[in-house]
C-alpha cells in the first residue's frame, strides 16, 4: 500500500484522483440537496467527471492529436507518417455520444421541473414529499379496504 | 440450413441479411415518421405496422439461429472488433422475440387506453416516443457492441421517463415518479459508462465478444474487477434488483395503464438480459470475483427481493401498485436463477422473464380495463367489476394463476424448473434446500395478493352506478391472446422450454459461446 502516498505515483494518477473527487462532489449533491434544479446541477457534475474521465485515458505519453501530416495539396507527408505518436482519439469519440446523452437528460429533466412546478408549486423535495404523502394518506383513506373485510 | 465458415468481407445481397440491423432501424425510423406525419389519425397505424414487422423480424432470427450458433452483423460493412456488430443467437432472439411480441400485442390495447387518459394534442408525439422507447430496447438487446448497449440504454430511458410523466393529466405524482426514475435511472447508466470506460482501460476493445476473450485470455485484474461492479450495479438499477428497485413501484403506478404494460413485460426483463450477457459472456462465472457476486450477492438479494416485495403487496389497496410490488419479487425469481448458476437455474430464469412478461402485461393490461370503466384502480373501486364483464375478469383470473405458478400455466413450468435447478445444487450444498423451500414459500405470498383480486372482483358487491358491459374488443382481442398463450405454453411446453434451454446453453458456454459457428442469413 506504501506506493499509493509516494509523489510520483500521485502526480502519475492525478486526473483519476480529480475524477474521483468530481465525481464524488456530483454524487454528494444529487443525494444532499433537496432542490430539484441543484440536484440536476449535481448529475451534471456527476457525468462531467466520467467525460473527463475516458478523454483522459485517450491520451498517450508524447502523443500528439490524431490528424494526418497532410499539407494544403493533401500530399501526405510519408517520412513524418512513420515516426508520429498519436493520441487514443476513440475515447474521445465515444463522450462525445455521452455528451449528447447527457444534454438530453438535463433537459428533460430542467422541463419535468417546470411541470413540477406548476403543479405542485414548489421545487423542494421535501415539500413535495409532504404533499404526496399527504395525497396518499388521503387516498387510503378515501379507498379505505381493509384485509378484515376480506375474512 | 448449413452452417458454412466465416467470409471476412461482409456480402448482403438480400433484404433477408440485412435482419439484424431492420429489427432496430424499422422502429427507429418509424418515430420521426410519426412525428413528421404530425397527424393523430396516423401515428397509431404507423406504430402498429411497424411493430408487426419487428415481430415478423424477430421470429425469423429465432428459426435460424434456434438449433445453436449466431448471426454476425457487421454495420456499414466495418469488420468487428473495430467496427459495431449485431450479434443475434439464441439468447438475444429469445429476449427480442418477447420484446417484440409484448410491443405488438400492447398497441391495440393501447389505442383506447390512451385515447381515454391521456389529452388528444399529445398522442402523435406519445406514439413517436413509444417506438424510439421499444427501438431502444430492442437494440440494447441486439448489439453486440459494449458502448452501442449504453447509446440504445439511453434512448429506451429518456423516452420512458417521457412516458411516465404522461400519466400526470391524470395524477400529478406521475411528473415526480418521472423525476425520480429519471434521477436513479441517468446515475445507473452513469455507472454503467464508467464500468465500460475501466474495460476498454484494461482491453482497449468494445465489442463484447472481444472482450470475453480478452479478459478471458489476460485473466482478472483491479481495474477489470471494478469495471465489472460498476457495470452490475448500473444494469442493476434498470433491472430494479431489490435494493436499487425504489423508482419503479412509483413509476409503475403512475404511468399511463398502456405505458405500464409494455414497460413492465419489457424493460426489465431487457436490462437483466444484459447483466446476464455481462456475467456469463463477458465475464465468466469462472472468475472467483463474478461466482461470488452470484452466489454472495445476487442470491440473498433475490431471496429478500421475493418475500419483502411479495410481502408489501399482500397489503396495497391498488392493484397497479400490487402488480408494481408482485414485479420486483418476480426479478426476484429471474435473479435466483441467474444465481444457483447452472443450466436448469438458466433456462427457469430465461422462461420466467418470457412467463412472467405475458402474465403481467395480462394483468396490467386487466387494470388497464378496470381503469378505463371504473376510473381507478383502486380496490375499493373496481370491486364486483368481476361479475359486470365476466371476460375481462377471466383473462385476468388466467393471469394471476400463472402470476402464482400453478399447474396447467406458464407460470408453473419456470418456477418448477428453478425449484429443480436449485434441489440439482442441493447434493453438494445442503444450503440451496433453503432456496428452494423459499421459492415455494414465496409462491405461497404470490397466492395471497393474487386472491385479493379475486375476491375483490368476484366477491364484492359492484358500484350499481357503473354500467356492466365488457371492455371494447381491441383491448379483449390482445388480453386473451396473452391468457391463452399462457395456458398453451403451460401445456404444450417444448417449444418454449427447447428455445430457453439453447438460450442458456449459449450463456453458459462463457466467452466460447459468442466465438461459435456463424450461421449464413441467406437461404441457401
Amino acid at each position: 500500500m506504501g506506493k499509493f502516498f509516494e509523489l510520483q505515483f500521485l502526480t502519475g494518477h492525478i486526473h483519476y484522483l480529480l475524477f474521483i473527487v468530481l465525481m464524488m462532489t456530483g454524487l454528494f449533491i444529487v443525494v444532499d440537496k433537496t432542490n430539484l434544479v441543484k440536484k440536476i446541477i449535481g448529475l451534471n457534475i456527476f457525468q462531467v467527471s466520467v467525460f473527463m474521465f475516458y478523454v483522459s485515458i485517450g491520451k498517450v505519453t508524447d502523443g500528439t492529436a490524431p490528424i494526418f501530416p497532410m499539407d494544403s495539396n493533401y500530399h501526405v507527408d510519408q517520412a513524418a507518417m512513420q515516426t508520429i505518436l498519436y493520441s487514443n482519439p476513440l475515447p474521445h469519440v465515444l463522450i462525445l455520444t455521452a455528451i449528447v446523452v447527457g444534454i438530453a437528460t438535463t433537459s428533460l429533466g430542467l422541463a419535468l421541473i417546470v411541470r413540477i412546478r406548476e403543479s405542485f408549486n414548489t421545487i423542494d423535495e421535501e415539500d413535495i414529499l409532504q404533499i404526496e404523502q399527504k395525497m396518499t394518506r388521503d387516498d387510503n383513506q378515501k379507498y379505505k379496504y381493509l384485509l378484515r373485510d376480506m375474512l | 440450413m448449413a452452417n458454412i465458415a466465416h467470409v471476412a468481407e461482409h456480402t448482403a445481397r438480400d433484404l433477408i441479411d440485412h435482419l439484424p440491423l431492420l429489427q432496430v432501424l424499422v422502429p427507429f425510423c418509424t418515430a420521426p415518421v410519426i412525428v413528421l406525419f404530425g397527424s393523430r389519425r396516423f401515428a397509431w397505424p404507423l406504430a402498429f405496422i411497424s411493430s408487426v414487422i419487428s415481430l415478423v423480424i424477430s421470429v425469423m432470427l429465432m428459426m435460424i439461429v434456434r438449433e445453436g450458433g449466431y448471426i454476425s452483423y457487421t454495420l456499414g460493412g466495418w469488420a468487428p472488433p473495430l467496427g459495431i456488430e449485431y450479434r443475434i443467437d439464441a439468447t438475444n432472439a429469445f429476449v427480442l422475440m418477447l420484446i417484440s411480441t409484448i410491443g405488438t400485442l400492447v398497441l391495440p390495447f393501447a389505442y383506447t387506453s390512451i385515447k381515454n387518459e391521456i389529452r388528444n394534442r399529445d398522442h402523435t408525439l406519445l406514439y413517436a416516443c413509444w417506438m424510439l422507447c421499444f427501438t431502444g430496447l430492442l437494440g440494447m438487446v441486439a448489439t453486440g457492441d459494449a458502448f452501442n448497449v449504453f447509446v440504445f440504454l439511453e434512448i429506451s430511458s429518456l423516452s420512458t421517463y417521457v412516458l411516465v410523466a404522461q400519466g400526470a393529466s391524470k395524477d400529478r405524482r406521475a411528473l415526480t415518479a418521472a423525476y425520480d426514475y429519471l434521477i436513479m435511472g441517468t446515475i445507473g447508466a452513469t455507472f454503467f459508462v464508467i464500468g465500460l470506460g475501466m474495460l476498454y482501460m484494461a482491453t482497449g476493445t468494445l465489442n463484447l465478444a472481444d472482450l470475453a476473450d480478452r479478459i478471458a485470455n489476460q485473466g482478472a485484474n483491479r481495474t477489470v474487477r471494478s469495471g465489472f461492479a460498476f457495470v452490475i450495479v448500473g444494469m442493476g438499477l434498470k433491472v430494479a434488483i431489490f435494493p436499487l428497485h425504489l423508482w419503479l413501484p412509483k413509476a409503475y403506478t403512475f404511468a399511463p395503464s398502456a405505458v405500464t404494460v409494455f414497460l413492465s413485460a419489457t424493460a426489465t426483463k431487457a436490462a437483466l438480459y444484459v447483466v446476464m450477457r455481462f456475467v456469463f459472456s463477458v465475464y465468466n462465472p469462472d472468475f472467483s470475483f463474478a461466482k461470488n457476486t452470484l452466489e454472495i450477492i445476487f442470491l440473498p438479494l433475490a431471496i429478500i427481493a421475493m418475500f419483502s416485495a411479495s410481502f408489501v403487496a399482500v397489503f396495497q389497496v391498488n392493484m397497479k401498485k400490487m402488480l408494481a410490488y408482485s414485479s420486483i419479487a418476480q426479478v426476484g425469481y429471474m435473479l435466483l436463477g441467474i444465481a444457483i448458476l447452472n443450466e436448469a437455474g438458466l433456462t427457469a430464469s430465461l422462461l420466467h422473464m418470457f412467463n412472467h412478461g405475458f402474465a403481467k402485461a395480462l394483468l396490467f393490461m386487466g387494470a388497464g380495463v378496470l381503469v378505463l370503466k371504473t376510473g381507478g384502480s383502486f380496490y375499493l373501486q373496481i370491486s364486483g367489476m368481476g361479475r359486470k364483464m365476466p371476460i375481462t375478469s377471466g383473462a385476468i383470473v388466467i393471469g394471476g394463476l400463472s402470476l402464482i405458478g400453478v399447474p396447467g400455466t406458464a407460470g408453473f413450468l419456470s418456477k418448477w424448473l428453478l425449484v429443480q435447478a436449485a434441489l440439482e445444487r442441493s447434493a453438494d450444498n445442503s444450503l440451496f434446500l433453503v432456496v428452494a423451500l423459499s421459492i415455494v414459500l414465496s409462491s405461497l405470498l404470490a397466492v395471497v395478493y393474487v386472491w385479493r383480486i379475486f375476491e375483490v372482483l368476484f366477491l364484492r358487491e359492484a358500484d350499481v352506478l357503473i354500467p356492466s358491459s365488457e371492455a371494447p374488443i381491441m383491448m379483449l382481442i390482445p388480453m386473451w391472446i396473452l391468457a391463452g398463450s399462457c395456458v398453451w405454453f403451460g401445456f404444450s411446453t417444448d417449444l418454449l422450454y427447447d428455445v430457453a434451454n439453447q438460450a442458456a446453453l449459449n450463456l453458459l458456454e462463457g466467452s466460447m459461446g459468442m466465438s461459435g459457428s456463424i450461421l449464413n442469413l441467406g437461404m441457401n
